[in-house]
């Protein structure tokens, strides 16, 4: 079989799971275009392996480790997707931006802060609920 | 034997030092015998050597300390009469200053380290006299600068002693720059930096550039025994405690640079250019300081202006090529002058100012510290130089010594031929001697009559003078009373040691120290004169002032009267008590009518002693030249001009430079670097698809940057 069966077959497979990564919403299924990808490696390692004709095949041995390795990547993916889940009642990637800078530019004095420490301006705010309340 | 004591005189005040420093806090108890024994100790020792030495001998010990690639450098010992009896003078008044500084600093919260800074500075001059080794001597030089730095800024609370310490520093570190290289000159020439060596390269002739070397050698000397044009830290010095100026202007730092050029007399003598600009330092030096003491207002800037023009003359005995009578004076002079700021601590003490004006209103000033006024009389006497103390002989001694330069047959003492001294050398030593001599006379006048001799005391002061003399005795503790009667010894009768040639010249380099007749009867003929002349200048001055104060008890009296003619005088008021009697020379001019109130008296008392003049002679003397005179003829202010404002400019520049140029950068790369943060800052949305997108985006570029570029 001519090498460029497999290697075109594994682009394709490459390109949807760039796509699934990048455009899919839900995060199990980012997880899996993950694994797409992955295996359009391993599909590539094989191909490879067999058109070098390599006495060793090492590139059958790397596909091994790769599918073992993506197993245990997948199982705690998921792990960490069902625990977001439960935790917030939603998998959307689009709606957990907690990392997200903040839009107002935070100073150096609040940075030095430790997080849930009432910073002054905090504490003051406080007040100021209390005196509203 | 002797090698291991000579060791030990510089060792154990060293040793006391360190001694001291380390018990100060913790066993406070032991810091006075700390301070004093090993400094005691190393006296007894230093005379030990001496004696043991005697005359005529020397004694070399060395051990290789560094071997160098070029001339190696030498733990070495050089042991002569010069250094042993110059090692005498500063044990001994170390020792006597140790003493009285028990109590003059009875209360100082850091007596501790300064009595170990004053023992320190006693083993740097033990190691610069007993030094065989230019190298080594430069150590114990350098010490001394340090420890003169600390001491003079003992009262680092006050500005005038910080600065006056950063001067003393700045100013010999100075001529020190030129000494260095002026060593390194002279041990590359000569091919050792042992003494003895350089002195036989100096006899053999092997120095290739000794004019170089000597005037290079003069920069320091210049700067550490406060020679003009250098001298300008030594009066500043007084900010220091009293006892500290005994020690730095008797015995050590301003010694060290007279037995310098002592010790390397034959390298200076192998080039006239050196001893005439020496001689020419040295006249400078003793006629301005001269006019300058004449015109202090402070006690102890009196003193160190003389100690400046005594260092001229000792300076002077070394361009006429005599080093026997530079040596004499020292030692001489090494005496009464720690006698006299001794004696003028105490003064100071019991008066509780510096201020000669204030301590001529001050009457029974001399009753209160009999035994300083006493001694310090003894030592102004020794210091004008009257027979027969030993100021007279000592100051003969360079006269004679100049007297024959001048005539061509200078005093060498073998150590090299007569004619190596200029004559023009002898010639402008002994006219600034001779005249120096008129002007030491007038200003010793001065202080004495300015502060023991107030007016006779007023009524209203008298009243509290048995009060005083009460308190007289605790002005006195004996740890500072001893050490003047224990310096006025040497002071009263040192100069005999010169008469015959196998007393002290036998130590030295042999030959008399007798002074000629010629040069004793000029010297001491000026030196009456200027003592008359300041007198005379003061009886007028006093007298003067007298009548300027009756005039105005008089004129106050006269308005008293007017104002209570028409009360009848219901007070009496003895005659005696009247103010207008102050001016015992002066017809007692009364106002004709009633006996004045007392009212009328006090107000009289009070317009007299408004009238603040001070009988001061040196108004008369000095004429218009008092301003310039009082400060110290502008020289500080030239200095300031000159160095200190191009250095403070400089200074500005580089603030600027650091300021402006270097932080902006600084500042600059900081607020680069956070604008740079607040861009990337926007594009961190917390969308990991996006972060992922550009993460592709950025890989493709470099795939394709590297495809098309290979």
């Amino acid at each position: 079989m001519h090498l460029a069966y497999p290697a075109v077959l594994a682009v394709l497979l490459f390109s949807v799971g760039v796509y699934g990564v990048l455009a899919r919403r839900n995060a199990v299924l980012v997880l899996m275009s993950v694994e797409l990808m992955l295996n359009a490696v391993n599909l590539n390692l094989v191909a490879f392996d067999v058109w070098l004709r390599d006495t060793l095949h090492a590139g059958q041995a790397l596909t091994l480790f790769t599918i073992t390795v993506a197993a245990a990547e997948i199982g705690l993916g998921l792990a960490v997707v069902l625990m977001v889940f439960r935790n917030r009642g939603t998998a959307d990637v689009d709606r957990l931006r907690d990392l997200a800078e903040n839009a107002e530019p935070a100073d150096g004095a609040d940075d030095a802060l430790p997080a849930g420490h009432p910073g002054p301006s905090r504490a003051a705010d406080q007040e100021k609920g209390r005196a509203a309340a | 034997m002797t090698v291991t004591l000579a060791a030990l005189v510089p060792a154990l005040p060293a040793l006391g030092a360190a001694a001291g420093l380390a018990a100060g806090r913790r066993a406070p108890g032991f810091v006075r015998p700390l301070a004093v024994l090993p400094v005691a100790a190393s006296a007894v020792l230093a005379l030990l050597v001496a004696l043991d030495l005697g005359t005529g001998r020397t004694l070399d010990a060395a051990t290789r300390l560094t071997p160098t690639g070029g001339p190696a450098i030498d733990l070495a010992i050089h042991l002569d009469g010069l250094a042993t009896a110059i090692a005498v003078l500063v044990g001994t008044v170390a020792t006597c200053v140790q003493v009285y500084s028990t109590a003059y600093l009875r209360d100082d919260p850091r007596y501790p380290s300064y009595a170990a800074l004053v023992s320190l500075f006693t083993a740097a001059m033990m190691l610069v006299v007993y030094s065989g080794d230019l190298i080594v001597l430069l150590v114990g030089w350098e010490v001394m600068g340090i420890c003169s730095y600390f001491l003079i800024g003992h009262h680092w609370e006050t500005a005038d002693a910080r600065s006056a310490s950063l001067k003393a520093f700045l100013v010999t570190k100075l001529g020190d720059v030129p000494f260095l290289f002026g060593l390194f000159a002279l041990g590359a020439d000569a091919g050792t930096f042992r003494i003895s060596g350089v002195l036989d390269a100096a006899a053999h002739g092997h120095l290739g550039h000794p004019t170089l070397v000597a005037l290079l050698l003069l920069a320091g000397v210049a700067g550490k025994s406060a020679q003009f044009p250098l001298h300008t830290w030594l009066p500043d010095a007084m900010a220091g405690p009293t006892p500290v100026s005994a020690l730095i202007h008797a015995a050590t730092m301003v010694a060290a640079g007279i037995y310098l050029v002592a010790r390397l007399l034959p390298v200076f003598l192998l080039s006239a250019a050196a001893l005439v600009v020496l001689a020419v330092l040295a006249a400078v030096t003793m006629v301005g300081s001269g006019l300058c003491a004449l015109a202090q207002d402070d006690l102890k800037r009196v003193l160190a202006y003389s100690t400046v023009g005594q260092l001229g003359y000792m300076a002077g005995a070394l361009a006429s090529g005599d080093r026997d009578a530079a040596v004499f004076h020292l030692l001489g002079h090494g005496f009464f002058k720690a006698l006299l700021f001794l004696a003028a601590g105490v003064v100071i003490h019991a008066a509780h100012t510096n201020s000669l004006t204030a301590m001529s209103r001050m009457p029974g000033l001399r009753r209160r510290v009999p035994d300083a006024s006493w001694t310090m009389g003894i030592g102004l006497v020794a210091l004008v130089g009257l027979p027969p103390l030993t100021g007279f002989f000592t100051k003969e001694s360079v006269l004679t010594a100049a007297e024959h330069a001048a005539t061509g047959e200078a005093l060498t003492r073998g150590l090299g031929p007569a004619d190596a001294v200029p004559a023009a050398a002898g010639w402008i030593v002994l006219v600034a001697g001779a005249v120096t001599a008129l002007l030491t006379g007038a200003y010793a006048t001065r202080l004495w009559l300015l502060a023991f001799h107030a007016p006779a005391a007023r009524p209203v002061v008298s009243a509290l003078a048995p009060d005083d003399a009460a308190g007289g005795r605790a002005a006195e503790p004996h740890a500072m009373r001893w050490p003047l009667w224990v310096l006025a010894v040497p002071t009263l009768a040192f100069g005999v040691a010169g008469l015959r040639t196998d007393w002290l010249p036998s130590l030295l380099d042999g030959g008399s120290l007798r002074p000629s007749s010629d040069t004793a009867v000029l010297g001491t003929g000026l030196a009456a004169a200027g003592v008359l002349v300041a007198y005379t200048a003061w009886r007028a001055a006093s007298r003067q002032v007298a009548r300027a104060q009756a005039d105005a008890a008089n004129t106050a009296l006269e308005r008293a009267a007017a104002e209570h003619a028409v009360r009848p005088a219901g007070t009496q008021a003895a005659p005696e008590e009247t103010p207008a009697d102050l001016a015992a020379d002066l017809p007692p001019a009364r106002p004709a009518g009633a006996p004045p109130t007392h009212e009328a008296i006090d107000a009289a008392i009070a317009a007299a002693e408004a009238v603040a003049l001070t009988p001061d002679p040196a108004r008369t003397l000095l004429g218009p030249l008092l301003t310039p005179a009082t400060r110290g003829f502008g020289l500080d202010r030239l200095y300031a001009a000159v160095f200190a404002a191009p250095t403070a400019a400089a200074a500005r520049l580089a603030r600027f430079l650091d300021r402006e140029v270097v932080e902006g950068y600084v500042q600059g790369s900081g607020l680069g670097a956070r604008l740079l943060g607040a861009a990337v800052r926007r594009a961190q949305n917390g969308n990991a698809q996006a972060y992922l997108g550009a993460l592709l985006a950025g890989a493709v570029v470099l795939a394709v940057a590297v495809a098309v570029g290979t």
